[in-house]
């Protein structure tokens, strides 16, 4: 009898478990088919709008032939831009919490904020750079694209610089000062130099991270109809194109905007596995 | 300041330590020794600017907001967020809508994609062999590497319609006939509403919860699993009664992270949401949320009221994504800290 109960209740639990873990394969089967899903419909759409003059014309009224060469070039020159800003400003940033900092209160007080900066809502960011620069020229411009794009960019790459520099043995600092390198020395030429291979990974990153950000575009950079290289002016950019595009009811305008959004995807997939190559690399 | 001088001094007295040894010496000329002290004091001054400039980043946005918000507060009052109008003719607003469905939409999210993510997480952790645990991490963080265009575009184009067809009928008959919760899942089966932002969402949320919680579930002893396991204990019990209260506070930081991600997340949403200023019991209704209304409507609005009335609901979002985030990320660090304590 006892052992009849005890044989049920191992037998419940065994199918407890079976059930759960089955659940749990269902699960990640779940992710994944969600994953692939996105990315065939991708390049079904995409493959099939791929054209050279996507890459040789602008950006067309309705019902004609263009492409999204200004778009493209329009995004490179935010997203370098935005780059540009943020690298300097996050890995000096990094470097502070990382080497002076430490524990005080401010280096936490920035850790803390930079971290919640790292999730922010872009658009929120986007809003910022609207009240703060838009607003105040009145014109939407380039520039205020690529410093909302900064904004975003500047966290991560603060993250990951922090992050790397901790990694550093104290001994490779120690050996520097030894020799009588000042701080600024030990830091910029030996433990920077050190984990460049990570601060190239974080920066890889950020510029993934900001690719394909819409949102903050939209109230800074705008659009604009033609090839412009005018920074200072509102400019055409892929992200807020693809937008456009997709909501339109014009099918021509619908089948580049799935080409722009294959583009972006594939340069951020690129960048995601090249970062991810040169972070596994130097470490070990 | 003093802590800050202290935590250096303790943290690196190599560097205290060595100009004094260089005047001992003799061998290095004083002025060269202040040159380098002199480089080393503008350089961390440098370096602290940068982090100021982090740190003021956050307070700025907040100030410029509420700056910008002002004349809409100051018309509306609190009133602003209880209630419900938006009429750009009349210039009156009232934004519990869009609060309304930015709340909704991430509760959908948070329902679905935390399950989702615990599963994920646990799968991982426990059961995946060890071949594939790199690839199969790697492809779940894939999943928020993918522009949230991009799940707006293929939200609007493939999966609305196909929710349309083969799930909202389903769930309307199915679930709409129970009692209370029935006028959740009643509704023109459209495919485009709060319900299918929500869902989404929790595609878009799953890989940011499910980092945390396999980071977190990675950080238990192997010591305590395996005591588990010598009583007995089946891999789900070890999960559930060892795993999981050992790492609790990590986990819930985990799912206000994603919380956090889906109030603010815009173009997806803006894709499927369907942009109506309305509240209405059922899920499957067109709504709006506050990221969808400033996508839509910001460049358009021309009134100073509607756009201040527009900004004061970015406030509102990012004032509630700031707390939720500040919560999370305090859980996650006080389960950091109790780890290095315990070992």
């Amino acid at each position: 009898m006892a052992n009849a109960q005890a044989s049920m209740v191992y037998r419940r639990r065994m199918w407890v478990n079976r059930f759960n873990l089955l659940m749990s394969l269902c699960t990640m089967a779940f992710g994944m088919i969600f994953l692939l899903w996105i990315l065939f419909v991708l390049f079904a759409n995409g493959f099939s709008a791929l054209s050279v003059s996507m890459f040789t014309q602008s950006t067309p009224p309705p019902g004609s032939a263009g492409g999204l060469a200004n778009a493209i070039a329009g995004s490179a020159m935010i997203v370098a831009a935005a780059t540009f800003i943020s690298t300097p400003v996050g890995i000096l940033a990094g470097i502070y919490l990382a080497e002076f900092g430490r524990n005080g209160w401010l280096a936490r007080t920035t850790r803390f904020m930079n971290d919640i900066l790292l999730s922010a809502p872009s658009i929120v960011i986007g809003l910022f750079v609207y009240t703060v620069y838009v607003a105040k020229v009145q014109h939407f411009s380039g520039w205020a694209g690529s410093v909302a794009l900064a904004l975003i960019a500047v966290p991560v790459v603060v993250r990951t610089t922090e992050n790397m520099l901790q990694l550093v043995p104290a001994s490779l600092r120690e050996a520097a000062v030894a020799l009588g390198a000042p701080m600024w020395k030990v830091i910029l030429m030996v433990t920077l130099r050190a984990v460049r291979g990570g601060v190239i990974t974080g920066v890889l990153l950020a510029v993934a991270r900001i690719s394909g950000e819409t949102a903050p575009l939209l109230f800074t950079a705008l659009n604009n109809q033609f090839a412009s290289a005018d920074m200072n002016a509102p400019i055409a950019n892929l992200p807020v194109v693809i937008f456009q595009f997709a909501l339109s009811p014009y099918p021509d305008w619908q089948r580049l905007a799935w080409g722009g959004a294959l583009l972006i995807t594939a340069a951020i997939l690129v960048l995601n596995v090249l970062a991810r190559t040169l972070a596994g690399r130097p470490q070990s | 300041m003093p802590a800050d001088a202290a935590s250096i001094s303790i943290d690196m007295p190599i560097g205290t330590a060595r100009t004094p040894a260089g005047t001992r010496s003799g061998a290095p000329p004083p002025p060269r020794a202040t040159r380098a002290q002199w480089g080393d004091t503008l350089f961390e001054g440098i370096t602290r600017l940068f982090a100021l400039v982090v740190l003021g980043s956050l307070a700025a946005i907040l100030v410029a907001l509420a700056i910008s918000a002002w004349p809409a507060l100051e018309q509306f009052g609190p009133a602003f967020f209880f209630t419900n109008v938006w009429n750009p003719v009349k210039s009156e607003f009232g934004g519990l809508a869009p609060i309304y469905g930015t709340l909704v939409t991430s509760l959908i999210a948070l329902a679905i994609g935390v399950p989702v993510s615990f599963g994920i997480a646990i799968f991982l952790t426990e059961m995946c062999p060890p071949v594939l645990k790199r690839p199969l991490g790697t492809a779940v963080e894939l999943l928020a590497a993918i522009p949230s265009i991009i799940y707006g575009m293929w939200g609007l184009f493939i999966f609305a319609p196909w929710f349309a067809d083969h799930i909202q009928p389903g769930l309307t008959a199915s679930l709409g006939k129970l009692p209370v919760v029935g006028a959740l899942f009643q509704g023109a089966p459209s495919g485009i509403g709060l319900m299918t932002a929500g869902i989404i969402l929790s595609v878009m949320v799953i890989p940011f919860i499910a980092s945390v919680m396999r980071d977190v579930f990675d950080v238990v002893p192997p010591v305590l699993k395996e005591s588990a396991y010598g009583l007995g204990a089946t891999t789900w019990e070890v999960v559930w009664n060892v795993v999981l209260p050992y790492t609790r506070i990590g986990v819930i930081g985990g799912i206000m992270l994603g919380l956090g991600r889906a109030l603010g997340e815009t173009m997806a949403v803006t894709f499927v949401i369907g942009n109506a200023y309305r509240i209405s019991a059922g899920l499957f209704d067109p709504g709006n949320s506050i990221a969808s209304a400033l996508a839509n409507e910001f460049n358009e609005a021309a009134d100073p009221v509607h756009r201040a009335s527009l900004i004061a609901l970015g406030l509102v979002l990012f004032v509630l994504t700031f707390i939720v985030l500040a919560c999370s990320r305090m859980l996650i660090s006080r389960l950091a800290k109790g780890e290095g304590a315990r070992t």
